[in-house]
């Protein structure tokens, strides 16, 4: 208890830990948002990909010396097409074709990296520095907040229905692929914002796991939505306090408490029905 | 009229079915029978413009599919769907509206009251607040006959509606089609079930890797066509079963 009190108290003393946890709570926000519309697109793959996939753009963009969202951008939304035409051009199924891409961009990543940085920061990018966001940093992050919301509420029919039933969608005349790729570029500034957090690693569990909390709670969309981010944010932030308190890496602390609250929710959730189940079983 | 005129459809380089030519009237309810893998699916699927063809056209009056794209309704298989996605009946069915409202509009009280009034003619109003996995297989084949009806479309399309469910959906939905064919649209039907065939389609296409038949039901349904689209010992059980009931 005395802990939080001090935690309270220190965010209160503390520039760095006020930016760490605005950012913390944009993120949260922010990933729970299209991490739900990458769950129920049955797209976990691609989210962890394109968190991946993302790796070189930043590289290109600390030796270029411009904004690392320009230079993610570019490699992430590369990388969805080329997993798209690889899919589409050949027999080889779409999971094939992102493990092939991904890990090829990943790979290249690295190197870039290593080309251009010290080894210090390739763990930052790869864990999450929380503890070290800058003021550009939050205003970068709150011009991607801004989009994400911008982009679900000017498109929320188009996003729910291509999720449900895209080949009915396609059949009115919606053009599917636009959306695809269209989320698939707010998917890459998310995971670029989420990178400072909880780093690239991590990033696939901040848009999987609070959207997937969330979906054991409701029959409803939008109530879905709100939920996720509900759960990103309380994640973000009770992991920022365990990571300030016990000095852990922000972004593990971040992820095991979104995991804890999603094993809450397995087992009490009504729609889940956990017990139930279980006895079903047993007889 | 929708009029298919010599359509070819292959997956890489084996043809579905080659030089499809055939129509389908306004006012009538036209039944697309043939055994598994005949290419049922894929002809609606080239007709709705979700496979390209690799040779001939559909038009529909004289215009191409593609600008009378907001004219159709498509009812596909339930199987093809995501029944435990967070979307409840009346959602679903609200969908119907999304293509004549365009982006940046939001579906509002008409479409809202539209929506409710499709439930209440496939009986469904009390279900409009229902989870879509919590309802039996013929509940959910009327929620998306209530889609259809939103659409105002002046072509339906269905798959295979009437596998896997109860008798009452059943009547129900053939109501809805009725009512449809009264108002001069044009109604495709897959099916499956050829005890019915004479009785619930007006016209009937006959289809086996290219079009075996097709006219008014009553003419092309004979033991010939089904012999020569199925087998001979189906085409004789069916045909002498019935000659026996007479």
């Amino acid at each position: 208890m005395t802990s939080i009190i001090e935690f309270i108290h220190a965010l209160g003393k503390y520039d760095f830990l006020q930016s760490a946890l605005l950012t913390a709570v944009m993120v949260g926000i922010m990933s729970g948002i299209i991490g739900s519309f990458i769950i129920l697109r049955g797209m976990s793959l691609m989210g962890d990909a394109i968190s991946h996939a993302v790796l070189p753009g930043v590289a290109v963009a600390y030796m270029l010396g411009i904004n690392i969202l320009i230079g993610a951008s570019v490699f992430g939304v590369l990388a969805a097409l080329l997993i798209g035409f690889v899919a589409s051009r050949s027999k080889i199924k779409t999971d094939t074709s992102i493990g092939v891409v991904f890990s090829a961009f990943y790979a290249l990543g690295f190197i870039l990296i290593s080309m251009a940085e010290s080894s210090t920061n390739l763990h930052h990018i790869l864990f999450g520095n929380i503890l070290a966001v800058s003021d550009s940093d939050i205003m970068t992050t709150a011009v991607v907040l801004g989009l994400v919301i911008l982009f679900v509420v000017t498109f929320y029919k188009e996003l729910l229905v291509t999720s449900f039933d895209e080949t009915y969608a396609k059949t009115y005349g919606l053009n599917v692929q636009i959306i695809h790729y269209a989320l698939m570029l707010v998917l890459t500034l998310v995971t670029v914002s989420a990178l400072q957090t909880v780093g690239i690693i991590l990033v696939v569990a901040m848009l999987i796991t609070p959207a997937a909390t969330a979906f054991l709670w409701t029959d409803k969309l939008n109530v879905m939505l709100v939920l996720s981010a509900v759960v990103g944010v309380i994640s973000s932030i009770t992991g920022l306090y365990f990571s300030y308190t016990f000095n852990w890496a922000s972004g593990p602390a971040i992820v095991i408490v979104a995991a804890m609250l999603f094993a809450i929710s397995f087992v009490a959730s009504p729609k889940q029905n956990f017990f139930k189940l279980k006895r079903s079983v047993a007889r | 009229m929708l009029t298919v005129k010599n359509l070819t459809v292959a997956y890489d380089d084996t043809p579905v079915f080659s030089d499809v030519a055939v129509n389908f009237n306004a006012g009538k309810i036209t039944g697309i029978i043939g055994p598994n893998g005949a290419g049922k699916s894929t002809l609606i699927k080239a007709i709705l413009n979700l496979i390209k063809a690799r040779q001939g056209s559909v038009d529909y009056n004289g215009q191409s599919m593609k600008s009378v794209q907001k004219k159709i309704a498509y009812v596909e298989q339930r199987k093809d769907l995501d029944l435990t996605f967070p979307i409840d009946v009346l959602d679903v069915v609200l969908t119907g509206t999304y293509g004549k409202l365009g982006l940046f509009k939001n579906p509002g009280k008409a479409e809202k009251q539209a929506s409710l009034d499709a439930l209440e003619q496939v009986s469904l109003s009390e279900f409009k607040k229902r989870q879509i996995g919590n309802l039996s297989g013929g509940q959910l084949q009327r929620v998306f006959v209530a889609r259809a009806i939103v659409q105002q479309a002046e072509i339906i399309i269905l798959d295979e509606p009437f596998v896997g469910i109860d008798l009452q959906s059943e009547t129900a939905i053939m109501q809805i089609l009725k009512q449809w064919r009264d108002e001069n649209k044009t109604i495709i039907v897959i099916h499956h079930d050829l005890n019915k065939v004479t009785k619930y389609f007006d016209d009937l296409v006959i289809l086996n890797h290219g079009i075996v038949d097709f006219g008014p039901a009553k003419q092309v349904y004979n033991p010939k066509n089904i012999e020569s689209a199925f087998s001979a010992d189906l085409s004789s059980v069916l045909f002498q079963e019935k000659e026996g009931v007479q």
